[in-house]
């Protein structure tokens, strides 16, 4: 295969990781001033699992997540300026201010909207992926859900159920190792949740340290094979959330979680490596690209206006 | 809109529902219908009967018992451009579909500021007689009439079962479609083209002067015997199928009943926080006239087996015909129909479209 050479892809790796990991800094800059009339699950320190992956897909590829989907959005070629205007609440957000940061949506991307409720997306994300086989395309889905999602039943029947239709969908569980503030150990009887889905008759592969180049390597792997009329694969990406579970800041005096914890995660900070692989000047370059990309995207949040009062009422139902 | 009068064609119920959904599969590739054994040998009381010969295992395919997940597939393909029709034998089972249907289904469209739409049915039977019981015979719909951006349908007869079926198919809304099941042998002048009934727009099925009777579904059929009943004692009666419960031909009721002067609202369902409020209040807060209002509908009870308490559970021709005796002769006698008559009232037979 005529791939781009693996700087170009170091260089793409690193501008979507840093370009989430600044972004979501931004969000929680501004969070304090009230602006951001949304709440926020950030998803710093997690932001290999969305990159990786979504390296992978062509733009007519369909991805699905969570409430804590900035990074997927980002990562899938989300509109940057619509997403800050969303959190804003204004009228040229995503959803036009009546989503919010759960909701994300950008479908002119291929990004179905997100939900805050747990597991919700994840039997849609097999409907679309029905709908893509039954047209005959060779589009997948990827499904993100957190570890908390793999408890709900409908995460169980949604596997059996792809598993059964041999669905092109991609699971791919953000292991961050918390649901809120509980621990997995006190909510798996067993950490074995690959040996779980494998039952099911779908490969699965686990990734402890969530290495970006190791996810993007396997995920092409895996959507090849889907393309080519495979049914679906699971990956359970072991994370960390640096910044506290919902909202801007950290939450290690909180006494549910120790900060040696965190510290090990950022020893092996995916966004710092890839920056430094690139070299002193090219990250620079990269860097103040993103500065900019930024910057305009908060100031058309910042200037765009609020909706008319009259939107509380459209789109309740579809004409 | 096709008239039923243009036409001498009589089919069953559940004939008109296989038909109407036929129809819409041929029409359109993108429609098709899955649930739990809808492709086996009794196709949902016929409903679904002989569809997978027609159109495939792709289109027609029976599901794991995984109602929430799938009740998100038919979301999921929806989004994608698909018309689901998502079939469950017994409306109590959509109990395990809430979270998908409140949450996700009803709200994507505007949560999503319009970039999805979510064109899907989930047709639901509610069953009754023959010990159905506790959990095989109840009518939820208002518990679905409470969310916005859910559409609720309950026609009460052939004509109207084959015209809102495909109604709602080319909706672009969610629809929950109730059936009954006591219905589905009912027959009515049924055309063979396809045709829409359009959602919104209630029936006046029986006119009269004394007094306005609304019923729900099946109860219709049962507001029709009283009527019957009624007329017999010189009361006269105007019964209304409402068809659509969201949106509702609150309307069309209320001009009736400021009309009568006296409303009774019988529902397939229990009466608290039910359609049967719903209807209510939405005609007291439209008129200034004083009008005389009672609800009708399931025992404030869960529904039992043995036949001489669940015949208690329900409204029937009879009740129904003494409470609206009541309401519009307060000072008369206490009247009750001749059992031998409200017997004779069971075997009339009524063709829809009423
Ligand atoms: C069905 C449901 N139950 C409970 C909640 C409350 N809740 C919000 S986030 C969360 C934790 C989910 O953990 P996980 O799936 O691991 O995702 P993470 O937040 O770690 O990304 C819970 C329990 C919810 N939103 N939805």
């Amino acid at each position: 295969m005529n791939g781009p050479s693996s700087i170009d892809v170091t260089v793409r790796l690193y501008r979507s990781l840093r370009l989430i990991r600044r972004v979501e800094e931004v969000v929680a800059e501004i969070y304090p001033s009230d602006k951001i009339k949304s709440p926020v699950h950030l998803s710093i320190g997690q932001e290999a699992v969305a990159v990786g992956v979504c390296d992978t897909l062509r733009a007519d590829d369909v991805v699905s997540g969570t409430y804590r989907s900035h990074a997927a959005y980002i990562a899938k070629g989300g509109d940057l300026k619509a997403m800050f205007a969303e959190l804003y609440g204004k009228a040229t957000g995503c959803a036009g201010g009546k989503a919010g940061s759960m909701h994300l949506i950008d479908m002119g991307h291929n990004i179905l909207g997100s939900s805050a409720v747990v597991g919700t997306t994840v039997p849609i994300a097999l409907g679309y992926a029905y709908a893509i086989r039954r047209r005959g395309e060779d589009r997948v889905v990827v499904a993100y859900f957190g570890d908390g999602a793999t408890e709900e039943g409908v995460f169980h029947e949604s596997l059996n159920f792809a598993a059964l239709k041999q669905l092109p969908v991609l699971f791919v569980c953000e292991n961050n190792q918390f649901a809120i503030h509980q621990p997995l150990e006190k909510r798996w009887a067993t950490d074995r949740l690959c040996e779980r889905v494998e039952t099911y008759g779908i490969s699965a592969k686990k990734f402890a340290d969530s290495n970006v180049e190791s996810i993007r390597t396997h995920t092409q792997g895996a959507i090849a094979e889907m393309r080519a009329g495979g049914g679906p694969a699971f990956m359970e990406c072991v994370t960390y959330r640096w910044r506290e579970h919902v909202g801007p800041g950290e939450d290690y005096d909180a006494g549910y979680r120790d900060r040696t914890e965190y510290e090990a995660w950022s020893d092996k900070d995916e966004v710092a490596r890839l920056g430094a692989a690139l070299g002193e000047n090219r990250r620079a370059d990269i860097d103040a690209e993103i500065e900019q990309q930024i910057a305009e995207a908060v100031e058309f949040a910042e200037s765009s206006p609020f909706p008319a009062i009259e939107e509380l009422h459209t789109h309740v139902f579809a004409g | 809109m096709s008239s039923p009068a243009e036409t001498d064609r009589v089919v069953t119920y559940v004939d008109a529902l296989l038909e109407g959904m036929a129809q819409e599969m041929r029409l359109d590739d993108d429609v098709f219908v899955f649930g739990l054994d809808v492709d086996d040998h009794k196709g949902i009381q016929g409903s679904t009967l002989g569809l997978v010969d027609e159109f495939g295992a792709d289109r027609v395919f029976t599901t794991p018992l995984s109602e929430d997940a799938m009740t998100g597939v038919a979301i999921g393909a929806a989004i994608a451009g698909m018309r689901p029709v998502h079939v469950h034998i017994r409306m109590d089972f959509l109990m395990l579909c809430m979270n998908q249907l409140v949450n996700m289904a009803s709200k994507s469209h505007y949560m999503y500021d319009g970039q999805v739409t979510v064109p899907m049915v989930v047709r639901a039977m509610i069953g009754k007689s023959w010990g159905q019981g506790a959990q095989h015979s109840q009518g939820l719909h208002s518990l679905l009439m409470h969310i916005p951006g859910l559409k609720v349908v309950a026609p009460s007869n052939a004509y109207d079962a084959k015209g809102c079926l495909t109604t709602a198919i080319r909706d672009n809304n969610p629809v929950i479609f109730v059936e009954h099941r006591l219905l589905y042998y009912t027959d009515a002048y049924v055309p063979e083209e396809s045709y829409t009934v359009p959602f919104g727009r209630a029936r006046t099925v029986r006119e009269g002067g004394d007094i306005t009777i609304v019923g729900v579904s099946n109860m219709l059929v049962e507001c029709l015997r009283a009527q019957e009943l009624l007329s017999e004692e010189g009361i006269s009666a105007e019964v209304i199928d409402p068809v659509s419960l969201v949106p509702l031909d609150i309307e069309t009721i209320t001009a009736s009943a400021a009309r009568t002067g006296r409303l009774l609202v019988v529902d397939n369902a229990w009466t608290n926080c039910g359609a049967s409020a719903e209807i209510v209040a939405g005609v007291m807060e439209r008129t200034d006239r004083p009008i005389m209002a009672r609800r009708m509908g399931y025992a404030p009870t869960t529904c039992p087996t043995t036949p001489v308490l669940e015949d208690e559970f329900y409204p029937n021709p009879v009740t129904i015909a003494e409470k609206a005796h009541a309401m519009v002769r307060p000072h008369a006698a206490d009247w009750r129909p001749d059992p031998e008559r409200a017997k004779l009232a069971y075997q009339a037979q009524f063709r829809g479209p009423f």
